[in-house]
């Protein structure tokens, strides 16, 4: 490899010595590709009139009115499939077909990352197979069924907890045997190097945009940026703009679940420990002896025991701050954004409201807080009238 | 305790080395089955730790891990474990572990306490020769050899690298992927071993989908000088879970069939 892959101390590429000429030639076409005039031309274009960017920074009269401060919305939801995660389909799958590479592999947690890699599948005429935890499958049929009807295969994974980690896992193992023709499609800011580099860039648009819109709407940067961290792509990419804005607090909100005294959580960040997973040295939920816990949230798309090696340093550099919610806060903030703005938010983006509206009262009237709506709530209807059902 | 290079110099056909996941399917059981394994003719054994997410491992070893997690095995009875079978012979010990449970350990303390042990070399299943530095030099300070995998892609000057970290043996991957059982054996496995034979003196030895003994003989005859067969002995406990006296006899009888190919060969 020619470059370590690290965040301080985090990151870096420890897989089995099979997928190190698989990570070594990405890397090689990434350093090459990525600031190619012609490759960016063609993502841009992808960007803008596929995908469709840029995507609003939206002001929430009411729903700032219900929290006391004012809060902008980076309209990510708004992109086609419904969610961030085109960003960083659309940029890897360019890569691999400049690579030359004839089909796709990824792995999916919710399903929004399966459908945006089986929509690119479909748009670039790439085989596609999709590695999904059999609980996922589940949880997320519908998101299933579309990525079908785009053309993927959904391989559900049995192993271990069923969940995205055993997706990571099987995706791997595949990996390892069909290196030749196939590219890993990685879905988070997270895995070996260069994935969380590859990904971070691909999403770094989200960001770059809100910045902007900010100084072009308000003449200022905001006070507080705010973005659900599950395996953190979509949060990288908002963040990586205002990290040299010393003034600009950046607050990552994970999953707590049930309650993190319950254990039934994913806020890795919070309370997890340093360890190496799945091709990274980042923080983990994991047992004493090293044994990786299952996690357990509202939102499949943030139920990963894992998280992505930048945002373990930036903790522990102190430059973004990690906080949690819970499943019963994040179904109220879904029910607030929905009725008061008419914004159905996807469950992991509604984490991040459920944070702004925690400090409902706590931040002066002039204050502003961006939050990344990383996705749109349709998926997780199913999910909510299970829980908070309309004709009780 | 007997060192690799003195088994490799004095044997006269390729080692036989067989795999185990500690505490698979129970503590007693794995401890009986290693027993009998050694008992049957290996002459190294390779044993791993159990872990929640193998990412080199196929769906047998997947399960194996599972069912020794779900037995209560932790890497301090694993140590344990090793003490026993060290005690019952000296045997040399190649351990398979992925980094995170060493890592929580403390790499130090965990080699120097499986050296005390008995154990011999160590692979770490997710540290390429890149990142050697994090386990080398406490794993020869501890006394202990140092085990590198190769695989069919890995192109020359790298093999070279990785035969210039290695001290114990070179474990040769026979094909990409993971592990577990082949009908064939990977066409690329016996030039791999000829490379490696002009490249460096290091011993190699050959592991993944070997699953007879006539791929061990082939393997052998191709060169190697150990032949790793793990799946194909883990499966035999998978298909005769409750019953660990056809586990031993299978385990006994198949490890005195390869040993007797392996003669021939």
């Amino acid at each position: 490899m020619k470059h370590n892959g690290r965040f301080g101390q985090f990151g870096g590429f420890y897989v089995p010595e099979v997928l190190i000429p698989a990570l070594e030639e990405i890397e090689q076409a990434f350093d090459r590709f990525h600031n190619d005039p012609q490759f960016v031309a063609d993502l841009n274009n992808l960007y803008a009139n596929y995908a469709g960017r840029p995507t609003p920074l939206y002001y929430a009269k009411r729903y700032s009115e219900y929290v006391g401060f004012q809060v902008y919305i980076k309209r990510e939801d708004l992109l086609h499939g419904g969610a961030h995660k085109i960003n960083n389909t659309l940029g890897q799958g360019l890569l691999a077909q400049y690579m030359g590479k004839k089909k796709l592999i990824a792995e999916t947690g919710a399903g929004q990352h399966g459908l945006a890699t089986a929509t690119v599948g479909a748009l670039f005429g790439m085989e596609t197979k999709i590695f999904m935890g059999a609980i996922d499958v589940e949880r997320q049929n519908l998101n299933v069924h579309k990525m079908k009807l785009l053309g993927a295969e959904v391989i559900p994974v049995r192993g271990g907890t069923c969940t995205l980690k055993d997706a990571i896992n099987d995706a791997l193992r595949y990996w390892t045997s069909h290196v030749d023709d196939t590219f890993y499609l990685f879905g988070t800011a997270g895995g070996p190097h260069p994935y969380p580099t590859i990904v971070k860039h691909f999403q770094t648009p989200i960001g770059i945009e809100a910045r902007q819109q900010c100084l072009n709407q308000l003449g200022k940067l905001p006070d507080v940026v705010v973005a659900c961290v599950g395996g953190g792509s979509n949060a990288i990419g908002i963040f990586n703009s205002f990290i040299p804005d010393n003034t600009v607090q950046l607050i990552g909100v994970e999953g707590g679940g049930r309650g993190i005294s319950t254990g039934h959580h994913c806020a890795t960040l919070c309370v997890g420990t340093v360890g190496v997973l799945h091709g990274a040295r980042t923080y983990l939920l994991q047992d004493q002896n090293g044994q990786i816990h299952e996690t357990e949230c509202i939102s499949a798309g943030l139920d990963y025991p894992g998280v992505g090696p930048e945002h373990s340093h930036l903790k522990d550099i102190g430059r973004a701050r990690y906080v949690h919610v819970s499943d019963e806060q994040v179904l109220d903030a879904f029910f607030e954004l929905t009725r008061l703005e008419g914004i159905l938010p996807a469950l992991e983006s509604a984490h991040a409201l459920a944070w702004i509206s925690e400090q409902k009262g706590k931040y002066p009237r002039e204050t502003v807080v961006v939050v990344n709506l990383s996705g749109r709530g349709d998926k997780d209807i199913g999910i909510v009238e299970q829980h908070r059902p309309l004709n009780r | 305790m007997t060192s690799y290079k003195t088994l490799f110099d004095h044997l006269d056909r390729a080692a036989l080395i067989p795999f185990f996941v500690l505490g698979d399917p129970d503590e007693k059981t794995s401890l009986d089955l290693i027993k009998t394994a050694i008992d049957a003719g290996a002459d190294i054994l390779e044993l791993g730790i159990p872990f929640s997410d193998p990412i080199a491992d196929g769906p047998t070893i997947q399960k194996a891990d599972i069912r020794a997690l779900q037995a209560g095995m932790t890497p301090p009875k694993a140590l344990d474990l090793i003490a026993q079978i060290t005690a019952y012979k000296a045997i040399p010990i190649g351990l398979l572990v992925y980094y995170n449970l060493i890592y929580h350990y403390g790499v130090e303390q965990f080699f120097k306490d499986f050296k005390k042990a008995g154990g011999t070399s160590v692979l770490v299943a997710d540290i390429s020769i890149d990142d050697a530095d994090e386990i080398t030099p406490a794993a020869l300070s501890a006394g202990l050899e140092t085990v590198f995998m190769v695989t069919p892609n890995t192109p020359d000057q790298r093999l070279k690298q990785i035969a210039d970290k290695t001290t114990g043996f070179i474990y040769t991957v026979s094909l990409l992927g993971t592990t577990g059982q082949r009908n064939e054996l990977s066409a690329g496995v016996k030039p791999l071993i000829a490379k490696l034979k002009t490249l460096t003196n290091k011993p190699v030895c050959v592991g993944f989908g070997i699953s007879s003994p006539e791929h061990a003989a082939e393997v052998a005859s191709a060169g190697a000088d150990g032949v790793i067969i793990g799946s194909r002995v883990v499966k035999i406990i998978e298909d005769n879970l409750g019953n660990p006296e056809t586990m031993k006899h299978q385990v006994a009888e198949f490890i005195a069939s390869v040993q007797e190919t392996l003669t021939k060969a």
